[in-house]
């Protein structure tokens, strides 16, 4: 059993790549950046396994561990949001230099062992995969330890529903749904709420702040449309204000360009923005 | 040969899988600007309007100038992206996208023209090529992820988040629905799944498993009516919202190479991929099954799920994300499972001896046993007195009652109002009791009763 020179080159591409993945995994200080680094660890060895012909156990590395337990960990860290802020303040007394020491023990361990181990020739890979690969595993698996693979499955089924358990929480009220939404909604009525959303704010050429009332199909300002805050806080600007403003505006930029002129009748010239003027005759009504 | 795959590449030098990789790549982006082109003009036609018709014929070239005018267009790089990620993110996204068209059969043996070289229409092929293609779209989400939560953007990073539940749910749905697929194969590698098939095509026998994978197709995919990362009404456009100019192009390119990997899936793995459909394949003893004409049937196969993409599309609103995700868990995983466990028992009993007359007679002998024992269950007890309205009582609308979780907390009563009866003590109220006390009390009491009844 030899390896091939692509085999050989893969894997002098892929292992420095890897390693370096891995060290960013300790080094790096964003917590997304160190997932990333795992996950490329992950992809990598998916692929030398596959170039190994173990390619049932390369792929499901990618199904199980970078698609699903590796996005979960992302899940989380995107949901809690730990950043470079991240306390680096030791909680156990001593421990990194604990951990540096310990550190150094299983590499003088594994150093030993590495050194100290001959290397024959690999066997029995041709036989192994003989009835291609997923087969013969599933022959070992499901044959030869269908106990212990029982085993870690009910453990796993037994963790899953104790994570149910311990996130479940008892509901206090009756479920509100959209039925009882819509019901309550139309009982509503009466005292003066809308079946539909409210109307958004008006949105006019001269500006689109959330500050202005839209004007209903009878060209009344909608006074409900501009956001409570705004109102309570008196911010809201009514449509004559904008109009004015527009006024002014026109007025300037007419005498700009040097047409103003004494006429009273440029008021209703087509230079006014629409909105405006629709504003303009809502608040006469 | 490879052990376990229809396929044969012996003959395959580096350079004839180099040369297939190359026409892969100009397939999918080719029909990526066709399926652009496809969709909106299928949509077009459903809401009678006439679509892109203005560049090219038909407006063919429409998606071209869309393509050139974001490749010209400035690149906005937001200044809280994180940069890095924000570049990787589109980049893993299109990679991943297009790696699986690799173990999909386009074809049987081919001739090239003019020589004597055969081989297969497909770029490669090994023992587990579906579990890689589930692989490779389990891959492809870090892009979305990562690309919503690099922007340093609050819509982008919802998209992000919703996204991965949405794909993880999904992806177990799809899963499971292929498991069946494989049972009756007894292979995982795509041509000779698509060798199974020369009988019967699997969507007819395993047609839950295909009613469980085509929307679970479009669950993973992110499309109408499940693209709730990317719900303009809701997150402006998503996880690409911070997007601009070729890196949004590449997430747009990566979306619809994945529709077509799903659909070119559902063909392989349901549809008799390259096999020519039934009146055809019977013409002049399964000439049309040979040579190039597989290649066609195998694009007609794929565009008719490309359309029924766009069908959806233009059919249907889009869910709300708590019913999308109630609908992927308790609806389409458990009939995925229970239809595993059924294709399983009546595999095993087939392999036993069983012959299919009597598993048939079997299957109709406990169908009409379930049917008349429903039949025969008595109606349940009829609903308590003044439920519907024990529910408007809960939520506080006739306002006369006593609610002792105002707001969702406990609360005490006030002088005037009594304490319902506790539910732990399991006891109803009497009649005489009721009567005593006013209605809005009465009401409470079947409330509390039915909310315990749904623990």
């Amino acid at each position: 059993m030899t390896v091939s020179g692509g085999e050989t080159a893969l894997f002098w591409v892929l292992a420095p790549l890897m390693t370096l993945a891995a060290l960013g995994l300790i080094f790096v200080r964003r917590a997304v950046h160190a997932a990333i680094c795992v996950m490329f660890v992950m992809v990598g060895m998916a692929i030398l396994y596959v170039a190994q012909e173990a390619s049932f156990l390369g792929v499901v590395q990618v199904v199980v561990y970078t698609g699903a337990v590796m996005m979960l960990f992302l899940f989380v860290l995107m949901l809690v949001g730990i950043d470079a802020a991240d306390s680096l303040t030791e909680t156990i007394r001593g421990q990194r230099w604990l951990g540096v020491l310990l550190g150094l023990g299983l590499a003088a361990v594994l150093l030993g062992v590495i050194s100290a181990a001959t290397f024959p020739p690999a066997v029995g890979l041709a036989e192994a995969n003989a009835v291609t690969n997923p087969v013969a595993l599933a022959r070992v698996l499901l044959a030869d330890y269908v106990l212990a693979m029982e085993v870690v499955g009910v453990l796993l089924v037994t963790a899953a529903l104790a994570g149910l358990v311990l996130t479940h929480r008892r509901r206090i009220s009756p479920k509100v749904t959209q039925r009882d939404l819509a019901r309550e909604r139309v009982a509503a009525l009466p005292q003066g709420r809308t079946l539909t959303p409210l109307p958004a704010p008006g949105v006019y050429a001269q500006n689109n702040a959330m500050d202005t009332p839209a004007l209903g199909p009878d060209g009344a300002p909608l006074e409900h449309s501009v956001p409570r805050v705004l109102r309570i806080r008196g911010q809201a600007r009514s449509a004559t204000a904008v109009l004015a403003a527009e006024e002014s505006l026109v007025a300037r930029e007419l005498a700009d360009a040097g047409l103003l002129t004494a006429d009273a009748d440029a008021d209703d010239d087509g230079a006014r923005a629409d909105g405006a003027r629709d504003a303009h005759q809502g608040e006469e009504r | 040969m490879i052990p376990g795959v229809a396929a044969d590449f012996s003959n395959d030098w580096l350079w004839v899988s180099a040369i297939k990789a190359v026409l892969i790549v100009v397939f999918l982006l080719t029909s990526v600007l066709f399926a652009i082109w496809f969709e909106r003009k299928v949509v077009a036609r459903m809401q009678v309007r006439p679509g892109p018709n203005w560049h090219g014929p038909f407006g063919l070239l429409q998606s071209l100038a869309d393509a050139m005018k974001l490749l010209l267009k400035e690149d906005v790089n937001v200044t809280r992206a994180d940069r890095v990620v924000y570049l990787l993110a589109p980049m893993i996204s299109v990679f991943c996208s297009l790696l699986v068209f690799a173990v999909v059969p386009f074809g049987p043996e081919v001739t090239i023209p003019f020589t004597d070289y055969s081989t297969p229409a497909q770029l490669t092929d090994f023992p587990v090529a579906v579990l890689y293609v589930l692989a490779c779209a389990s891959l492809g989400v870090y892009g979305i992820v990562l690309g919503g939560w690099s922007s340093g953007s609050t819509y982008p990073l919802l998209g992000a988040v919703r996204s991965t539940a949405q794909v993880i749910s999904y992806e177990l749905a799809m899963g499971l629905s292929l498991v069946s697929v494989f049972i009756m194969a007894g292979s995982m590698s795509t041509s000779q799944i698509v060798a199974s098939q020369a009988g019967i095509w699997w969507f007819l026998p395993l047609l839950p498993a295909f009613v469980v994978y085509v929307i679970s197709m479009i669950g993973e995919t992110n499309r109408l009516p499940f693209d709730l990362p990317e719900a303009e009404g809701e997150l402006v456009s998503g996880y690409m919202t911070e997007y601009s100019s070729m890196k949004f192009a590449w997430f747009f390119l990566a979306e619809y190479i994945n529709m077509l990997n799903v659909s070119a899936v559902a063909t392989t793995l349901f549809l008799g991929g390259w096999r020519a459909p039934w009146p055809l394949s019977a013409v002049a003893d399964g000439a049309l099954n040979t040579g190039w004409w597989p290649v066609l049937w195998f694009l007609v196969k794929l565009w008719a799920v490309m359309f029924v993409f766009v069908w959806v599309r233009g059919t249907l609103l889009r869910l709300r994300y708590d019913q999308f995700m109630v609908f992927g868990w308790k609806v389409l995983i458990p009939v995925a499972l229970a239809w595993v466990v059924v294709l399983s028992v009546f595999q095993y009993l087939g392999l036993a001896g069983v012959t299919r007359t009597q598993l048939i007679t079997g299957v109709v002998v406990a169908g009409a046993l379930v049917v008349g024992l429903l039949w025969l269950w008595p109606d349940r007890r009829g609903a308590p007195p003044g439920a519907e309205e024990g529910a408007d009582g809960a939520s506080g609308a006739d306002g006369a009652g006593f609610d002792a979780f105002a707001g969702g907390y406990p609360v005490p009563p006030l002088p005037g109002q009594t304490l319902p009866p506790s539910p732990r003590a399991r006891r109803r109220v009497p009649p005489a009791a009721v009567g005593a006390t006013d209605t809005g009390s009465a009401t409470d009491t079947t409330a509390v009763d039915r909310s315990e009844e749904t623990r």
